[in-house]
């Protein structure tokens, strides 16, 4: 994986210095909160209902056990020993003092890690597929490009005040993983007919309030232009985008009311002019950052199908997960494996420092040290031999890490809620909890079979629920909790916008609701091998909107 | 009927003004405000304490009083004065009764 160099470490300890000195002068009383607040932002601490919250950024999720024993060192140490991971495949901690954040970040910054823009209106952590430089699919390993956006976007003079918050994902192959049609900037690393590597690039996806799915503005970008032409983006949106209403700041709007054919031509223009200059991509550097990404030379270990068959033989948990929580490898000795922070009736994403520290000495010593964060909010050991998989399992069962539900009703997503975030209207982490409880059997959820449930607590869609098979949003009415289901969303290749299915739900009343909308699948659906959402196309609302509401339904 | 809550600054703690004039880590024994005088009054401290960095984001939030005890009126504050309920071993919930740690 990348290793900081010395102006890395340079550039993050100095950031540190001065966000100590902040700090100090915010608790001295030589700053208000009005001028602290865009400064603590930029470092990744929010203030939420019970606390301050810190947000880490772990760089297109890539990490290693000596960074994920830091984070549980940081979760015993100075929050409540546990961390929540998130959709942008980074950690909050919940509960820390702002006294102890300079100590935090002086912390991380000893194993190459920081939150700089965690927050605020500057390019976020860029994303990308969680199986990079595993998956049997992929065309090239995304996360070298991740990395070269991450150091041209790292306090970029001119993107460090956007109109609003920018994001980026990237993905190197066509099963998109990184939900990159949601994004601000989507990247599909593609190679072209000449066999050269480039960039499919999709501009102006989003959640929030106005939901859009990105538009193709560019099917192949050559690799040595990424950084001109996403300059080119960023310049039309700096320039265009609306810094006069934040409900309509993000670039989606700006796509939206300029027509993606009008942007194109905009951002094209801007790129003649850049295309040539000091921002083209040096191949031979463009190669020493992909070597930081090499995947780890990994031995034949032929005996692991033997071992495998065995062993699922032997153990139904084991034979279970497997189904489910276990992924083509592009060597066929290896697997990737996902660990599942989805355990029944637990919150969606949170990891004790006890887990962490387990999952950590696993990475250590079958996963070549190699550790992920999926933007579902699980972890990934991209890299295990199948020879190993039975003992990582029983590793993991040991600290309840081993739950087979990855992509079944159970791996729900979830933001936190009213239950800690400031912003929220409803709590979402309980309705996981309630509908995990609900849909507990393996059994029963195996027969649904894969289907995407994603739930948010406000309409900025922390927790992907316009692009949740299942959606649900959380509002406030009459000062109650209210959910509203949307039904046949998605954020793969095939990325869709769920629509409203129709009157929303209470607290008690919503967990039947969802199980309505199972049940009535189950009972139209042509044969187990047709998931949710692909019913849902062929069919539409109508049999679901029928079941749940009826004659009600059929009036409206 | 209103109550006065903020964050305090060093460590984000939820804090509400109490009657005896402190910040008070809970809810209970609130100083109340039952009319606009008492309001503004609140409001004054509330300035003051976020002038001199006491704390953040101070708010006059609406009570009831139920059974003795001073109850939020919305869920948000309902569960800043109690702790997260995905999580009851964590917030104020997860203390010992006032009347025992006393």
């Amino acid at each position: 994986m990348y290793r900081y160099d010395e102006f890395d470490h340079e550039f993050v300890k100095a950031r540190v210095a001065e966000f100590a000195d902040q700090v100090e002068r915010r608790l001295a009383g030589e700053i208000t909160e009005d001028q602290f607040k865009p400064l603590r932002l930029m470092n990744g601490v929010y203030l939420q209902l019970h606390a301050y919250m810190l947000r880490v950024a772990i760089p297109y999720g890539t990490l290693n056990s000596r960074q994920l024993r830091m984070l549980a060192h940081i979760a015993r140490k100075y929050d409540k020993g546990y961390g929540h991971f998130t959709t942008r495949q980074n950690i909050q901690y919940n509960w820390p003092a702002l006294a102890d954040v300079p100590a935090i970040l002086a912390d991380l910054a000893s194993v190459e890690m920081h939150s700089i823009q965690t927050s605020g209106n500057c390019i976020r952590n860029v994303t990308a597929d969680h199986f990079s430089g595993a998956a049997a699919d992929e065309v090239a390993d995304p996360r070298p490009y991740a990395e070269i956006l991450r150091q041209w976007s790292s306090v970029h003079p001119e993107f460090s005040y956007l109109p609003r918050k920018f994001k980026i994902a990237v993905t190197g192959a066509e099963r998109d993983r990184a939900a990159i049609k949601t994004h601000d900037i989507g990247l599909h690393l593609k190679r072209n007919e000449a066999g050269e590597l480039g960039f499919a690039v999709y501009v102006g996806g989003g959640q929030g309030r106005t939901p859009m799915v990105a538009k193709k503005i560019r099917d192949f970008l050559p690799e040595a232009d990424l950084l001109s032409y996403a300059t080119a983006i960023l310049r039309v949106y700096n320039l265009h985008g609306r810094r006069d209403n934040k409900f309509k700041a993000r670039i989606k709007i700006l796509v939206h009311e300029t027509g993606a054919e009008e942007l194109t031509r905009q951002v094209e223009a801007e790129w003649k002019s850049l295309r040539d200059g000091e921002l083209k991509l040096p191949e031979a550097d463009v190669r020493a950052i992909a070597a930081y990404f090499a995947p780890p030379l990994l031995p034949a270990r032929p005996e692991g199908d033997e071992q495998v068959k065995l062993a699922r033989l032997d153990s139904r948990s084991f034979s279970e997960w497997l189904d489910r929580n276990v992924t083509t490898h592009k060597n066929p000795d290896y697997a990737a494996v996902t660990i599942s922070l989805k355990g029944i009736g637990e919150t969606p994403g949170d990891a004790s420092a006890e887990q962490m520290e387990a999952v950590a000495d696993i990475a250590e010593k079958y996963g070549f040290d190699e550790l992920r964060v999926s933007h579902e909010q699980n972890l990934v050991l991209p890299h295990v031999a199948r020879a190993d998989l039975k003992v990582v399992h029983d590793a993991l069962a040991e600290i309840g890490l081993a739950t087979a539900n990855s992509g079944l009703i159970t791996d729900i997503i979830a933001c936190p809620g009213l239950d800690y975030c400031a912003l929220a209207n409803a709590r979402s982490i309980p309705v996981a909890q309630e509908i995990s409880q609900r849909f507990a059997s393996l059994e029963r959820q195996r027969d649904i079979g894969e289907l995407k449930l994603k739930i948010s607590g406000c309409i900025n869609a922390c927790g992907h629920h316009h692009v949740g098979h299942i959606g649900i949003l959380g509002v406030e009415k009459k000062g109650t909790e209210l959910y509203q289901v949307t039904l046949g969303g998605s954020a793969d290749e095939n990325t869709t916008i769920g629509e409203i299915v129709g009157r929303g739900f209470g607290p008690e009343e919503i967990t039947d609701a969802i199980e309505t909308v199972v049940e009535t699948y189950l009972r139209v659906r042509r044969d187990s091998s047709e998931r949710f959402i692909d019913t849902y196309r062929r069919l539409g609302a109508a049999p679901f909107k029928e079941a749940l509401y009826g004659s009600e339904a059929k009036a409206a | 009927m209103k109550v006065l809550t903020a964050n305090r600054l060093v460590d984000g703690e939820a804090v509400w003004f109490s009657a005896a004039h402190r910040w008070s880590e809970t809810i209970e024994g609130s100083e109340i405000a039952a009319d606009k005088a008492a309001e503004e009054h609140l409001e004054a401290i509330a300035r003051a304490a976020t002038d001199n960095n006491e704390v953040v984001d101070a708010a006059l939030i609406d009570v009831q009083v139920v059974d003795g005890g001073i109850r939020p009126l919305r869920l948000r504050e309902q569960i800043r004065a109690a702790g997260p309920t995905n999580r009851v071993d964590h917030g104020k919930q997860a203390r010992p009764p006032v009347s025992q740690a006393a």
